[in-house]
């Protein structure tokens, strides 16, 4: 029985293996394939959204793999490759949204919700520590009391 | 009372966004293409791999470019509202057949039925990547100048025709 259940879990683990598959691509020099790995991981895959290029298995992510080695390869820039996927696929290809006016609030919110929690705090203690009356002479005097005893 | 009115004003707000944020589909994301000019293609037509179709052949005339494979399931779906709109003969529909082999979808055309003028057949899906495409099926609608001036992420809804893609139609075939 025991070896029964080895045998399935062996078998349901076969198929993983089979599509693991490792893509070899071949570079004039390490600049060019440090380009290539940092492209891929900057890109995000359309499909699989939470995914960079580098991590997904989809077919369009092995395309645009594809294509991102062939223009490392001619010789192409950073920016001119990220250039052509934005003009293809618009901001949402980059993983790291670009600064501009419809990332504006997105870039600054965090820090403007900062600010704010900043200016309710101060608010806030200020108030407490500053309310209440001024203790009476009495009451000042049965504090003494207390203390001195 | 009033120290209860802003933190109420706040969940309000918050809920607002939220809501606004459950209607947003994460899948449709814009496309840069829209008021640009449609990428220049030249690819062999699905029928006739010695002939060419492309945006050149295209030109001058207002077309819908439906990107589709006979793997996709929702192609399947989306095919009699497609096949209907043909009907009309309101505009060219010109296929894009997406990285599928050139039988499978021959087959599937005779099975289904083809609502499409011309079929370009993108083996490799090199025309796919300069469209932008990344969910099959999606559609292009192109104008007289070439330029994109709707694109449709997934398949058309019979609502889809009626209430958007018929009505844009219509101003492109009245331009001049």
């Amino acid at each position: 029985m025991k070896k029964l259940n080895l045998l399935t879990l062996f078998l349901l683990l076969l198929p993983l293996s089979l599509f693991a598959r490792i893509e070899s691509h071949q570079f004039d020099n390490p600049d060019q394939e440090a380009l290539y790995l940092r492209l891929t991981k900057e890109l995000r895959c359309l499909v699989c959204q939470n995914q960079n290029l580098a991590d997904s298995n989809a077919d369009l992510a092995k395309d645009l793999r594809e294509k991102a080695y062939e223009m490392v390869k001619s010789g192409k820039s950073h920016d001119e490759i990220t250039d052509y996927m934005i003009a293809r696929y618009g901001d949402f290809v980059l993983y790291r949204p670009p600064v501009n006016t419809s990332t504006y609030l997105l870039w600054i919110g965090p820090f403007v919700f900062l600010l704010l929690a900043l200016f309710a705090l101060f608010y806030f203690i200020r108030r407490k520590s500053s309310s209440g009356d001024a203790p009476t002479a009495e009451q000042l005097k049965s504090a003494r009391k207390y203390l001195d005893n | 009372m009033n120290r209860y009115l802003l933190p109420l004003a706040g969940f309000i707000i918050l809920v607002g966004f939220l809501a606004a944020g459950l209607k947003l589909d994460p899948k449709e994301i814009p496309s840069p293409l829209i008021d640009q000019p449609a990428p220049i293609f030249s690819v062999p037509t699905l029928f006739d791999a010695a002939q060419l179709i492309g945006t050149e052949q295209l030109k001058g005339q207002a077309w819908l470019l439906n990107v589709w494979a006979s793997w996709c399931v929702a192609c399947r779906q989306e095919h009699p509202l497609l096949n209907e709109l043909a009907r009309q003969n309101l505009l060219p529909i010109v296929g894009l057949n997406y990285k599928d082999e050139r039988d499978d979808a021959i087959e599937w055309l005779g099975e289904l039925g083809n609502p499409y003028t011309i079929i370009a057949h993108d083996l490799k899906g090199d025309v796919g990547i300069d469209f932008g495409v990344y969910g099959v099926p999606e559609s292009f609608l192109i104008d007289k100048n070439g330029q994109i001036r709707y694109k449709q992420i997934g398949p058309f809804s019979a609502d889809d025709i009626q209430q958007t893609l018929l009505p844009l139609i219509k101003t492109l075939n009245e331009e001049s």
